[in-house]
């Protein structure tokens, strides 16, 4: 079997040491995690968060069964084969010359993003996509001169009415 | 009227029916000590180091089916606890252990004795606690004797801040829980066992792998009605011994790293394996890739988690094994099994799976089965890791439900004397004998202090080689014999144990074994016997680490020594 990302979504419990965890069975089970993110839900006292692993369907399906039996884990699903939408969101500080940030602001406009500070030297950039939409980016401003990055990982829901 | 949190805590405990608390006190407890005197139907069991405590609750949930209780101190108790519970976890045997820790305002500021047990515990509890609201302390105690206790046991650990246990509210025991995320699925799913039964009417060569869930669910009678109806052979893991009849016909003994030939020849052979309520370790199964080649699994297991997690499993059945096998029953035919059963009776018959050597020779070999004999079986086993839980596993047939009691999985020396204590204090009118190694009994040795103290009846044999006999055997086999650190200088234990006020005799030869057992026997007390036995005797037959199960085998004392192995 192949190893491919699948995302995981985990509707977990707001309490103290959930993530804690969360982070020590993937560590302790040597499951492979690329990114997680983590936020309230639509429910009160409940948080979803949103897991990116890599591995084989089979190992993909253990990490799930494992999540599934802590007790501050309400339910855990394997979205990667349903319609669903991904989001990723990027702050990119472009290093930025009175020449360049021009070009830079064309790019940053054909991928719809913004740029929300600018400074003597620097633009910082803010992107919301896919992973491929920000990457592309990211490897378009390369040219440039990246300062630093800040990614905050996949979310994502699954399409249509909630059940 | 208003209750301090000790309070609360003895009050939640007595609403769920504790009757013993292992524990050793300390700073952090001390309001909970100082309100036990309030509560005299909570026997408080003192020990002499945490991990008895824990080992001993252990022992106490195996034999019971309820809870055990175990209670230290904040940082250093509650690090000692530490083996204890990982031990239970591992078994699946359902535990509340309760620390104290150091008062709220100086949590996180490295305070003396402070350690961050809940942290620590993560990986080693089915769910822990640190309370930090005198209000959710009686919740909270309900929802970890709940979660320890149904599904897949295991231990909880309640984290309790010296000052919350002081502070005052009022008592009022939660009538139902709030746990949303906690689903336990009792009943297996109709269609699989539908696919179960199929597989098993048509299988021609079956077997049995059963586990300690059988145990866990008390399902001895639908097991056996199981294995009798449709006439499949059972094998055991070490924890699932005691599940089925030894002495049964259809019984062909442990499977695995030690396990008799002919059980690891009928899971070799076998066109339908049913493992039960196990886990499939490595120690049962060998080489995974190599398992059971010709065989199509069946697993029964309450943990979802436990379904593929090592072996490819063809039908789950995901549920408690007691009402599965009833399901199962139902839907089974009656065969025969005819030529499967005779092929496994010429391998029974090949390799006698109670083979142990004559002569003068005292061999441990003997010594257990003699406790086996003496006892009629009808005894409590308690062994720790290593030969003499490999001896006790082989050489005793247990023949009654959860008669042998080890730390299988975590492997803990030091296991069966404060383990035995929690049986013994479990199962007060069933006679115990404690099966220890020289070396883990000395890692435990405090504890007969307890024994004394508490007047507790245990039987100890130690089997006493002058090795960590185990680890010499691997160090004979696959180290060219490099003796390195596995040589023990030990002391005299009836000594030991007469300072301790216990009686005790040395066993040197084997005319002397079974007068030794009937001396222990007749006395009311605790008692140790001191057998010297045979120094480099191995358990076999052994199936090398990373092999396949079919790869057992017993080599001649000139083939070590040739160094062709």
């Amino acid at each position: 079997m192949t190893d491919t990302k699948h995302t995981l979504v985990a509707l977990v419990e707001d309490k103290p040491g959930v993530l804690n965890r969360i982070a020590s069975l993937f560590r302790r089970r040597s499951f492979n995690i690329q990114s997680l993110a983590v936020g309230s839900s639509e429910q009160p006292g409940l948080s979803r968060m949103t897991i990116v692993a890599i591995g084989d369907s089979a190992q993909i399906e253990q990490v799930r069964k494992q999540l599934e039996k802590l007790i501050n884990v309400v339910k855990v699903s394997d979205i990667t084969e349903e319609a669903v939408v991904n989001r990723e969101l990027a702050l990119i500080k472009v290093k930025a010359t009175a020449t360049s940030r021009s070009e830079i602001m064309q790019i940053v406009d054909i991928f719809r993003a913004n740029i929300v500070d600018v400074a003597p030297g620097s633009v910082t950039v803010e992107v919301t996509g896919d992973e491929d939409k920000v990457s592309s980016l990211l490897g378009l401003l390369r040219d440039f001169g990246i300062k630093e990055v800040s990614r905050t990982g996949r979310i994502a829901l699954t399409r249509g009415s909630s059940s | 009227m208003k209750k301090t949190g000790a309070q609360i805590l003895c009050e939640s405990l007595v609403k769920e029916g504790v009757e013993v608390i292992f524990g050793i006190l300390g700073g952090a407890v001390l309001p909970i000590y100082d309100t036990f005197p309030q509560y005299p139907q909570l026997r408080h069991i003192l020990v002499r180091h945490e991990q008895g405590a824990a080992h001993a609750a252990d022992g106490y949930a195996r034999v019971t089916h309820k809870a055990g209780v175990c209670i230290a101190t904040s940082g250093p108790g509650a690090t000692n606890l530490v083996t204890g519970i990982a031990c239970a976890y591992m078994d699946s045997a359902p535990m509340v252990a309760i620390t104290g820790q150091v008062a709220r305002p100086v949590i996180g500021k490295d305070a003396f004795q402070e350690t961050d047990i809940t942290g620590i515990t993560i990986p080693i509890t089915k769910h822990n606690y640190l309370v930090t609201d005198v209000a959710e302390l009686a919740k909270t105690v309900k929802e970890a004797f709940h979660i320890a206790q149904t599904g897949r046991p295991g231990p909880v650990l309640i984290d309790i801040p010296r000052d919350v246990q002081q502070e005052q509210t009022e008592f009022v025991y939660p009538d139902k829980l709030d746990l949303p995320g906690y689903k336990v699925v009792s009943r297996g799913h109709p269609a699989q066992i539908k696919k179960a039964a199929k597989l098993i009417n048509e299988a021609v060569q079956p077997v049995i792998i059963a586990g300690r869930g059988i145990i866990i669910s008390q399902a001895y009678d639908e097991f056996k009605e199981f294995s009798e109806k449709a006439q499949i052979p059972v094998t055991h893991t070490l924890l699932g011994l005691g599940s089925f009849p030894g002495n049964h016909i259809l019984d062909l003994g442990m499977l695995g790293m030690h396990g008799t030939p002919c059980a690891n020849m009928a899971v070799q052979n076998a066109d339908l394996v049913i493992a039960i309520g196990m886990r499939f370790d490595d120690r049962a199964t060998g080489n995974t890739s190599e398992f059971a080649p010709n065989a199509r699994v069946i697993h029964i297991d309450i943990d979802p988690a436990e379904i593929g997690k090592n072996i490819p499993t063809e039908v789950p059945v995901v549920g408690d094994v007691k009402s599965v096998l009833t399901a199962l029953n139902k839907e089974i035919e009656r065969k025969e099994h005819v030529d499967w059963l005779s092929q496994i009776d010429q391998w029974r018959y090949e390799h006698p799976s109670l083979d142990i050597r004559q002569g003068d020779e005292l061999l441990p070999q003997y010594v257990v089965n003699q406790i086996y004999e003496v006892t009629e079986g009808d005894a409590l086993v308690v062994t720790g890791v290593g030969q003499n839980q490999m001896w006790a596993a082989r050489y005793f047939v247990y023949t009654k439900p959860n008669s042998l009691i080890s730390g299988g999985g975590l492997g803990p020396m030091g296991f069966e004397l404060p383990a035995a204590m929690g049986v013994k204090i479990g199962c007060p009118k069933k006679v115990v004998w404690c099966v220890a190694g020289d070396g883990g009994f000395q890692m435990t040795i405090q504890e007969l202090a307890t024994i004394t103290q508490e007047n507790i009846a245990v039987k100890i044999a130690i089997m006493n080689n002058g090795y960590l006999g185990m680890v010499r055997q691997w160090q004979e086999l696959f180290y060219g014999r490099r003796y390195v650190g596995t040589k023990l200088w030990n002391p005299d234990f009836v000594k030991i144990a007469e300072a301790y006020d216990i009686p005790g005799v040395r066993v040197k030869r084997r005319e002397e074994v079974i007068p030794a057992i009937q001396k222990a026997m007749g006395y009311p007390g605790a008692f140790l016997i001191d057998f010297l036995v045979e120094p480099e005797e191995n358990i076999y037959p052994i199936v090398p680490p990373g092999e396949s199960l079919a790869r057992f085998f017993e080599p001649s004392r000139t083939e070590i020594l040739e160094g062709e192995f």
